[in-house]
């Protein structure tokens, strides 16, 4: 913006060093000085004025916004008073109506719009939390399989990757749902499968844990354990910083973790029974049961969403220049200390940021829960919609909800992508 | 000069010693690359046991096992079902797909005017094509007609009202037609919208930057499915009352914003990379602002960024399916329509048969665009990488 205005000859003149180059310019050079004398004293035209321009351009846009906003708030306004509805949020809390049958949170027919939503926005968060777990691991072991020594996981990997990429999660989510958990058998010929877990047309079912009074101390003892370990951490951490000596962690931290809370278990009377599913004629009763509609979402989401994560996973350690594998080599370290100490956290730094995005993804692509009929934030706001007629306020409340969640992982993603970035001095 | 006794040095190379037996053939290969640690063993054992359970299985399902001719669900359906084929039986029920594949290919388009689309299709094709081959001449022309020409002429053969070709509304049009026609669209409006957009984000004016910023992050933070939900539901309630609004168009409104919000990052982050000398120079040579942008940034940016745009492509090609939320039926939503909505083919396999045709059908598309891309960066590396 500033260059716009430096006259090309100005610069050319002054930058003719060699002889040569100054007899070339010599008639050009004479004209434009006399040219830069005159444009001297006559100030420059106001359009030719950057500043001025750049003003004038904003000014022109927030006018020409306005006047289109202003046009649209019109036409709506005229719209909804035609169409009888009336604007603001009262209306969340009618009452609902409509029965959700997947749900987290306390709900009937008769509760108001606002807890459908809230039942929504728990199922969205429900979905997505599983599926990031899910693609994350599946992601890491496919992206590290891609890099394997072994031909036929290279190639295995290779392809999982080539088809899941390719194909839109809306196809993978109603070929589960439709091609798949459908036509499983109905619940009379369930699949039995191991554990005393069912699967058949109306989804999962599996044993539920029943926690029995005095079961509160296997809690205690899993939270004793959890900072038990976190604090062996800091000291062998502490000790291996004064006397080079190490200390092994992560085997006493799994011993703490699995001992006490079995110790509890074991002192407080064995107070946890299992709940198997029993079946029936008609039905399975007990135990715990996943709908087929959150399984196929969740299914397809971590499915697809894994495919990305692997290039990602496999783009960072390649990112990791060679050098760092050979010179953990001549230290003397193991292929697993060095892939632990000195690749992955590297790897890490390259491979945090896109991970956010694609976490940020598998979130948004929960709303297309609504095309098989699992209750997310976005189905139950279709519904209100359609029920209400209260477009504008519904469309409000999805992009606020979804820019939170958005906002909310980013910021998590940041923080631990500055707690993993690089120190420098 | 004096001269030597060299019998001690050879006159002749001796002949290269054949690699060890234990390094060559097959069985290093499969030492090296399948039988390399203990670990890898058991990998491998593993790997090739599942391979050797689910591939038979599935290609006998795709094939062996399928049915290939009938007309109607009897012809896939087992005894216990009330069809002919033995118990337990279960294989890809392709009559269905064959059946339908009007139908998959161009929704509830008119019969006698399908020759339309057909013909659209291979304008598209005799354009693109030169267009994706790099030694093909009249590069420009060819691009003018793509870009320009063509979809007056789509709009006309496809919509019909003029020249004698019926009017053919467009709840009818339906199928891979419909998926091409929003991508296309998205494509071509997105890229100029995103590079505006990006260019927006990087301004000096503080009004344009906010705008742009507010505009991209904004759409870049919800579901494309809000988007089209709001372009189907609000874009009516925007235009002055009786105005009515064609549904496809809402829905190539929304997926056009989208992808551009999209683009634009990816066109940023292009600029980005661009050192600044690149606009000193250009500035210094007293170029304005948008021949600055047009002959020396842009080519270079957009060089860097054709990954990330191809990706865009392709993301969208496979967002397009959205559509069927809204109720409109492209490839995917009339798969989808004539297996849940239609007795004639309702049988266990008929799901399952159907979304794998539209599996291969957007798999080979979205394949081929990066592919594409993956040549084409290699194409233009001009080794400057740093």
């Amino acid at each position: 913006m500033t260059g716009e205005h430096v006259l090309p000859g100005l610069l050319s003149c002054r930058n003719n060093k060699t002889k040569a180059g100054r007899d070339r310019h010599q008639v050009k050079g004479n004209h434009v000085s006399e040219h830069v004398i005159r444009e001297e004293s006559v100030r420059v035209p106001l359009i030719y004025d950057p500043r001025v321009r750049s003003i004038f351009f904003q000014l022109l846009l927030v006018a020409l916004l306005a006047l289109g906003i202003w046009w649209i708030v019109d036409n709506t306004i005229e719209n909804l008073r035609r169409s009888n509805i009336s604007t603001g949020f009262a209306f969340l809390r009618g009452r609902a109506g409509f029965d959700i049958s997947d749900r987290l949170i306390d709900y009937t027919s008769d509760s108001s719009y606002g807890r459908a939503l809230l039942v929504g926005i728990a199922n969205t968060l429900a979905v997505a939390a599983a599926g990031i777990v899910t693609a994350t691991i599946l992601g890491f072991l496919v992206g590290i399989g891609r890099l394997s020594q072994n031909w036929l996981i290279r190639k295995l990997a290779m392809i999982y990757v080539e088809v899941f990429r390719n194909i839109p999660p809306l196809l993978v989510i109603l070929f589960w749902y439709q091609g798949v958990l459908a036509v499983l058998p109905n619940v009379r010929d369930s699949l039995s499968l191991p554990l005393g877990s069912y699967l058949n047309n109306r989804g999962f079912y599996f044993p539920k844990l029943v926690w029995e009074p005095g079961s509160g101390l296997i809690l205690a003892g899993f939270v004793a354990a959890v900072i038990l370990s976190w604090y062996v951490a800091r000291r062998a951490r502490a000790r291996q910083m004064a006397t080079g000596e190490r200390f092994p962690v992560f085997l006493t931290s799994a011993g703490l973790i699995i001992g006490l809370p079995l110790l509890a278990y074991l002192v407080s009377g064995m107070p946890v029974s299992v709940d198997y599913p029993q079946k029936g004629t008609f039905n399975l009763t007990g135990g715990t049961n996943i709908k087929p509609e959150f399984l196929s979402l969740y299914l397809a989401l971590s499915f697809y969403t894994a495919s990305f994560i692997a290039e990602i996973v496999r783009a960072g350690i390649m990112g990791v220049p060679k050098g760092q594998t050979e010179a953990y080599s001549a230290l003397g370290m193991s292929s697993n200390d060095g892939l632990r100490l000195v690749v992955i956290p590297q790897a890490m730094r390259i491979i945090i940021p896109p991970l956010t995005s694609q976490y940020l993804n598998l979130t948004k692509n929960s709303s297309l829960a609504v095309a098989i009929g699992y209750p997310d934030l976005y189905a139950i706001g279709g519904t209100i919609l359609n029920q209400t007629g209260q477009a504008i306020e519904v469309v409000v409340i999805f992009m606020t909800v979804y820019l939170s969640i958005s906002i909310l992982t980013s910021l998590f993603m940041n923080w631990f992508n500055t707690k993993m970035a690089l120190k420098e001095r | 000069m004096q001269e030597h006794d060299i019998s001690w040095v050879r006159t002749e190379m001796a002949l290269a010693e054949t690699a060890p037996r234990s390094q060559t053939g097959l069985g290093a290969w499969v030492r090296k690359n399948l039988f390399a640690t203990p670990f890898d063993s058991v990998l491998t054992i593993i790997a090739l046991l599942a391979v050797a359970s689910f591939l038979p299985r599935i290609l006998d399902w795709l094939f062996f096992s399928a049915v290939w001719t009938g007309t109607d669900r009897t012809a896939c359906l087992t005894t216990e079902q009330g069809g002919q084929l033995p118990a337990g039986w279960s294989g890809a029920c392709w009559p269905f797909v064959s059946g339908r594949f009007g139908q998959f290919m161009f929704g509830r388009y008119p019969m006698d005017e399908r020759w339309r689309v057909v013909l659209t299709g291979i304008l598209f094709i005799l354009l693109l094509a030169p267009l994706l081959i790099p030694r093909a001449p009249f590069k420009k022309l060819n691009a003018i007609l793509f870009f320009g020409v063509f979809p007056f002429v789509a709009f006309l053969l496809l919509v019909g009202g003029a020249f004698g070709l019926r009017y053919v509304e467009t709840p009818l049009w339906g199928g891979l037609m419909v998926t091409l026609v929003i991508s296309y669209v998205g494509i071509v409006v997105s890229l100029p919208l995103g590079i505006i957009l990006a260019l927006g984000r990087r301004s000096h004016m503080p009004i344009v930057k906010l705008l742009s910023v507010i505009f991209i992050e904004t759409v870049r933070g919800v579901p494309l499915v809000t988007v089209l939900f709001m372009a189907s539901f609000m874009l009516p309630l925007f235009v002055p009352p009786g105005t009515s609004f064609d549904k496809l168009l809402r829905a190539l409104i929304g997926v056009a914003l989208f992808a551009s919000a999209y683009m634009a990052e990816v066109v940023r982050g292009g600029l980005q990379a661009i050192p600044k000398g690149q606009y000193e120079g250009a500035d210094s040579l007293g170029l304005g602002y948008w021949p600055k942008m047009g002959l020396i940034i842009m080519p270079q940016a957009l060089k860097l960024v054709i990954p990330g745009i191809v990706n865009t492509f392709i993301g969208m090609f496979k967002d397009t399916t959205l559509v069927l939320i809204i109720s409109m039926f492209d490839l995917l939503g009339v798969v989808k329509q004539n297996i849940s909505g239609d007795p004639t083919w309702a049988t266990p396999q008929t799901a399952k048969t159907g979304y794998i045709f539209a599996a291969a059908i957007f798999w080979v598309f979205c394949f081929g665009m990066s592919r594409y891309s993956q040549y084409m960066e290699r194409r233009l590396d001009t080794g400057h990488k740093r």
